[in-house]
């Protein structure tokens, strides 16, 4: 089981439009932060994403979504406001979270789904 | 390793009074929770801030994290948990991380003020934001309403109606409180008023549909229709570290400092937003530099021996 994720990027993963659905169902726990480069929280939200990347690595996949660059997914999943992260088991949304927090206040969340 | 100075929150006033305590030989550093930046760098357009007659506030507060970064080392992503002290030295937890020094000064800024009505929680993210320079692409379009009529209002209203939204800016009196250029923009820009209106609450189950107000002229209460709210009505100074250390408030909630930035707790200073007054880009950087000179004096040649 330790071993299956052994492979699984430890650091989060540009996401496009065209690449979005299959990102989503490739792992069993992936999640998207959803940011454009102008968004003052984004970058908040940024550096906590690339840390708990590498502290789950093996567990949890991490993508980024552009919002500018990728509107349809955006559109999509009616993201209206960033940073929102969207998290997917086996590739369905199971939870959504809106705005930066700290490390400390997005575990909790992270960790009741895995 | 005990500093000289610690400065927590690294934007206008942290920038500067890490510069200005680098550069006197204070043994400093600079650490933000987030990317460094705070509110100036989600302000879309900045035109009042000497030597630059208009910058993006990303741009203008990127500058100043790389010139503060060439004096001393500015950490993000450093969430300061809690400040203590014990025998003339200060204790900064920050996680896993801790940090000691002679003196601290409090750059914390502030953070947006909710409305308070109706409706605006629950809508949140779902129409109803607070930072237009975040999430104006995704109004593009739209029939937006801008809640406030101070400069932060106005600049959010401008920068969305360049975006291509549809704006519509709301405020509470019948005057608006921005300075005459913004309010000049907003004529020129054909952004429609509604003045002299209380909102009392967001309309929308799942989506923001509008917004119920009181005329206050007329004396109805009228439902206008939005499928956007950008709420920009005042901030609240971040002073819980400061207070937890003993630091007083002014009633306005402010930290209280003198015309030195201190505060009432020796080797505790504050500068910027949380001292309220102007609250603007260039009077948190002067309360920067004279709260680091300050802390100089006071690590260097205290009056009190």
């Amino acid at each position: 089981m330790s071993d299956a994720g052994a492979d699984w990027p430890g650091e989060p993963v540009n996401v496009s439009d065209s690449e979005f659905n299959e990102f989503i169902g490739k792992y069993p726990y992936v999640i998207i932060d959803c940011w454009a480069p102008w968004c003052g929280p984004c970058r908040i939200l940024g550096p906590v994403i690339d840390e708990l990347a590498g502290d789950y690595k093996g567990k949890i996949v991490f993508g980024k979504l552009n919002t500018d660059e990728n509107q349809a997914t955006a559109m999509t999943h009616g993201i209206m406001s960033i940073p929102t992260l969207l998290f997917f088991k086996n590739g369905e949304l199971v939870d959504k979270t809106m705005g930066a927090m700290p490390k400390t206040a997005l575990e909790p969340k992270i960790q009741s789904h895995l | 390793m005990e500093y000289d100075l610690v400065i927590i929150g690294g934007a206008s006033a942290g920038f500067s009074a890490g510069i200005y305590a680098a550069r006197a030989g204070l043994n400093a550093i600079i650490l933000d929770e987030g990317m460094g930046g705070g509110q100036a760098a989600t302000s879309p357009w900045i035109e009042n801030y000497p030597g630059y007659e208009g910058i993006g506030g990303m741009d203008l507060m990127m500058k100043m994290k790389e010139h503060a970064e060439k004096n001393l080392p500015v950490e993000v992503g450093v969430h300061v948990e809690s400040v203590n002290q014990s025998d003339g030295v200060f204790t900064i937890n920050a996680g896993s991380r801790t940090f000691q020094s002679k003196s601290v000064i409090f750059a914390t800024g502030a953070k947006y003020k909710k409305i308070g009505v109706p409706g605006e929680e629950k809508l949140t993210g779902r129409g109803v934001s607070y930072c237009a320079t975040c999430d104006g692409a995704f109004f593009r379009g739209k029939n937006v309403a801008v809640i406030g009529g101070g400069n932060n209002g106005l600049t959010e209203a401008l920068h969305l109606k360049h975006v291509g939204a549809d704006v519509t800016l709301i405020h509470r009196r019948d005057v608006l409180r921005a300075e005459q250029v913004l309010q000049d923009q907003l004529v020129k820009e054909d952004i429609k008023m509604l003045l002299n209106q209380d909102t009392q609450e967001i309309l929308g189950d799942d989506m923001v549909t509008g917004i119920r107000m009181l005329n206050k002229t007329t004396g109805e209460v009228e439902d206008h229709e939005f499928q956007g709210v950008f709420i920009s009505v005042g901030e609240i100074p971040n002073t819980e570290l400061a207070v937890s250390l003993g630091a007083e408030l002014q009633d306005s909630g402010y930290i209280k400092v003198d015309t030195k930035l201190r505060t009432n707790v020796k080797m505790v200073y504050a500068a910027g937003d949380v001292t309220g007054g102007l609250r603007q880009v260039i009077t948190a950087a002067a309360e920067g530099a004279i709260a680091a000179m300050s802390a100089y004096d006071d690590v260097k040649r205290p009056y009190w021996v």
